[in-house]
């Protein structure tokens, strides 16, 4: 627990909301914590800003700050969740909010990595359990009745005794006054009321309504508007530039040039999008110009002769193999992929001379007002940053160009103005989740265990393309874990579980290989290895052995592992973040082509914040891993990405979804992150699932390019159908949608 | 230029664009309602799905001098307070991740119930088909579409 300065009563601050009111202003999360600001009315309507978390009106109204940017993982409700579940207070009766960036206040205002709930689980519980501990004291105050009689429930104070009641709206000023606790205790999680139970996004009404939540709906008095033209190919540069046509057309206010960009600013939309077709731009090569065949190429070449970079070795992998019964060897590929959220970058920016506001959809708002700092030379305390919320993100929005970009524009222009890119120019602009070629080695013994592993990477731009330390490092006793980078112009960046998303269908998958050449269960297969390295650990052990066996087992029951006949099971277990997924897909055989019929998995994430929003991270992070190894894949020539748009750039759609059974371990341990760890487990699965029903093991994504899903036949003579015919039609041809 | 009489969410109202404007952007720039999204202006996603005359158009590529006389209703105006069984229904499914397409969704499926206030399965998921969520939220959606069906 957080350690609060005794010497001065920082906690709580007593101030006048609409209609009279108290602002309770907790200031316990940051280190340069002060004295929280007093909020006047604006304030308490939303103007951010302010040092707190929470606030309780006299009419027992409690609003709730939530500092982190959303974009669908819900955190907008389950962060509220935790301080009201500690509170005790009437959920129905708090309102929330969604904080501008303000660094003082809040600490790692990020959506990344998963990590908001797990890192705020207990500042956000000792906010609510803090609160509710002066509020009991001043009920004791006024009762004068020790605190030990009281309980609270639903918003008030109840004396045990008497059944006197008081709400948390009177008692609100004079709890204010109470001596803010040096340690609070928090619930016993049998008493949760809110914590793990199925609670809806309290953003629905205004999402069902059309409000203007997102940051393409920013307009502002005087804005203007602008596109921008970026080199079109990967590797160019602008060589001139011909904006005399653009500028002449309808509502065109300026062409304005800046590094590598054309920015057309207009008045509306449309009229920048007709200026930009009669905008003549020259590009000119600046760097390599790579095509996706290229790729292929350098993948090849780099797995033979490339120099690796050893991220890990255990044993002694050469005698492992030269003397191993028998030797798995495999190679699988991923492509880039495009984030495309659903909402295209945008932001707005108005760059003042006595200061900078800017307002979008960004997962990094710190990270946009440093970057728009460094670039005009400014202080920081010059910038205000408003988070609006985000039509998702998947780790685009964890890059700050775009917000870049409208902040230099704006200082360029003086003026107000709002960056929109269109679908295309999200696609083809970069970012990408990084292509990446794996091969596997894996030595058995007589007695099919594996005694050696290999893997290596080759990556365009990934960085480090595997997780060394993931399993199957510990279990095995001969070990090589390395990679090789092929440096490019095309940009890329972190994906929703990244490396993992791909990495963990060509590691499972492999392993499914190993298991079944070992003639092996594999679920059977990889328990083994677990309890190996639980009883005879290998090296450093970075996973959690028991939680790992334990989604393992869970799946398995739920999906009746091994049990069922006539559907074709494919198994997957995978620790991405800080959280463990296991998952069974099942495929059936229909017209001669596999479907994927259903996915059950099982979760441990520690503890489940919000039921509803925890299965929809699930189901969601399950439906994206699906239909990205299924149908998704930028590729390029001549440094151009050759999908522009939804027509030629596949997205998984409502025919093509499997039935989803979602499974949580219910074990107590402190919340792990759910928003990127039910997504790597599922290309594994099926494509594990394809193998069982068809003998073809596809590797390499889209699963729907592979042969299996065009002229395969089932590997049993009878076409097996689904128990329940689970949705219409087979989902797995190219459909084109008008 | 040219002055546009258009009649949207039962208002009569004016736009002074290009005839060749997409509704879209007319209803977004120049008439304030920006529950209506854009998401790909080639009419394959869904986001920016309106009714003309209760029927589920793309308003990205309808060209504002192609409506006439149409009736125009938007996600502002589908209910007057929120409480179309589909807007009821995506809140009792809790159905909305990031919640950037469900505008379109929720218009998709409304011209879908207007029309066969009772589809099948099959009839929900051939209609929502064109209707792209990148959270993946489409079993909440389906699941909304049909509680939806039963309250009409």
């Amino acid at each position: 627990m957080s350690t609060v300065n005794k010497s001065r009563r920082e906690f709580l601050k007593l101030t006048s909301l609409t209609g009279g009111g108290l602002m309770l202003g907790f200031s316990w999360f940051s280190a340069e914590a002060k004295a929280p600001v007093v909020v006047d009315a604006a304030g308490a309507a939303g103007s951010l800003g302010f040092n707190s978390y929470l606030s309780i009106a006299t009419d027992g109204t409690i609003t709730i700050l939530s500092p982190n940017p959303e974009l669908g993982q819900n955190i907008l409700t389950s962060f509220p969740m935790i301080v009201a579940e500690e509170l005790d207070a009437d959920w129905t009766k708090v309102k929330v909010l969604q904080a501008a960036l303000d660094t003082k206040a809040f600490e790692r205002q990020v959506t990344g990595g998963s990590g908001a709930v797990p890192h705020s689980w207990k500042r956000l519980r000792n906010a609510g359990a803090t609160a509710r501990h002066m509020l009991i004291q001043a009920a004791a105050k006024k009762w004068n009745v020790p605190a030990e009689e009281l309980t609270t429930s639903d918003g008030f104070v109840i004396n045990s005794k008497t059944g006197n009641k008081l709400s948390y709206g009177d008692l609100a000023e004079e709890a204010s006054k109470v001596e803010v606790p040096k340690e609070v205790k928090l619930k016993d999680r049998k008493d949760f009321k809110l914590i793990g139970k199925a609670v809806k996004n309290v953003a629905n009404k205004d999402i069902a309504t059309g409000k203007p939540l997102f940051g393409l709906d920013v307009y502002r008095e005087g804005m203007l508007q602008a596109m921008i033209q970026r080199p079109p190919a990967f590797g160019t540069k602008i060589k001139s530039v011909d904006a005399a046509a653009a500028k002449a057309m309808p509502g065109i206010i300026d062409v304005v040039t800046f590094r590598n960009n054309v920015a057309i600013v207009g008045k509306s939309t449309w009229e920048i999008m007709k200026a930009r077709k009669v905008l003549k731009v020259e590009y000119e090569k600046s760097g390599n110009i790579e095509s996706t065949a290229d790729h292929d190429n350098i993948f090849k070449t780099l797995l033979e002769t490339g120099t690796p970079t050893v991220r890990r070795k255990d044993g002694d992998v050469e005698t492992a193999f030269t003397s191993a019964a028998k030797v798995v060897k495999s190679e699988y590929q991923c492509p880039f992929l495009s984030h495309s959220p659903m909402e295209p970058m945008n932001f707005f920016a108005h760059v003042r001379p006595d200061g900078v506001e800017l307002v979008g959809p960004t997962q990094v708002p710190a990270a946009a007002r440093s970057d728009a700092a460094k670039l005009l030379g400014i202080p920081e305390d010059k910038i205000t940053v408003e988070i609006t919320r985000l039509g998702g993100g998947f780790g685009r929005r964890l890059k700050t160009d775009y917000s870049n970009e409208a902040t230099e524009l704006s200082s360029i222009l003086k003026a107000p103005v709002k960056v929109t890119w269109l679908r295309e120019d999200d696609m083809m602009g970069g970012s990408y989740r990084p292509a990446v070629r794996y091969r596997f080695e894996a030595a058995l013994d007589a007695n099919g265990n594996m005694t050696g592993y290999k893997c290596r990477g080759v990556g365009i731009n990934s960085g480090n393309p595997t997780r060394e330390d993931n399993f199957p490092s510990g279990a095995v006793e001969n070990l090589l874990i390395e990679t090789v980078e092929h440096a490019s112009p095309i940009t890329t960046g972190a994906w929703r579980a990244p490396i993992t998303n791909f990495l963990a269908y060509a590691e499972q998958s492999f392993l499914d290989e190993v298991a079944n050449a070992a003639g092996k269960d594999p679920v059977q297969f990889r328990l083994a290895l677990l309890q190996k390295a639980k009883t005879t650990p290998t090296g450093a052990i970075k996973y959690d052995i028991d939680r790992m066996i334990g989604v393992t087992k869970l799946v398995a029951e739920k999906s009746g592992w091994g049990t069922k006949k006539g559907n074709f099971q494919g198994f997957s277990v995978y620790f991405s973040h800080r959280s463990y997924v296991a998952q069974v897909a099942e495929v059936v055989i229909k017209n001669n082509k596999p479907v994927i019929s259903k996915i059950y998995a099982a979760c441990d994430c520690g503890e489940v914040v919000n039921l509803s929003g925890a299965r929809q991270q699930v189901m969601g992070g399950i439906t994206d891993g699906l239909g990205h190894a299924m149908y998704s894949k930028l590729s390029f020539k001549d440094g151009e990405t050759q999908q522009k748009n939804f027509d030629t750039y596949r997205l998984i759609r409502m025919r093509d979804i499997p039935e989803i059974e979602t499974h949580f371990v219910d074990n107590g341990i402190d919340p792990t992150g759910l928003g990127e760890p039910a997504l790597p487990p599922t290309g594994g699965a099926v494509a594990n699932a394809i193998f069982k029903a068809t003998g073809k093991r596809i590797k390499s994504q889209p699963f729907t390019d592979d042969d299996v899903f065009k002229t395969i036949r089932a590997t049993q003579p009878k076409t097996i159908q689904p128990k329940k015919a689970p949705l219409p039609k087979s989902s797995l041809k190219r459909t084109k949608v008008s | 230029m040219a002055k546009y009489k258009l009649q949207v969410n039962g208002k009569n109202l004016e736009a002074d664009v290009a005839e060749d404007t997409p509704l879209l952007w007319v209803l977004r720039d120049h008439l304030g309602l920006v529950g209506t999204k854009y998401g790909c202006g080639i009419a394959q996603c869904g986001a920016c799905t309106v009714h003309l005359n209760g029927a589920a158009v793309r308003s990205c590529t309808l060209p504002v001098s192609a409506i006439g006389s149409s009736k125009i209703t938007t996600i502002e105006g589908l209910s007057e307070n929120g409480d179309h069984p589909l807007q009821l229904a995506w809140d009792e499914v809790d159905v909305p991740q990031c919640g950037y397409c469900q505008a379109g969704q929720i218009m998709t499926a409304a011209a879908l119930l207007k029309q066969n206030p009772h589809p099948t399965t099959d009839e929900i998921v051939g209609t929502m088909h064109g209707n792209i969520c990148r959270c993946g939220a489409y079993h909440r959606i389906r699941e909304a579409v049909k509680l939806a069906s039963t309250k009409i």
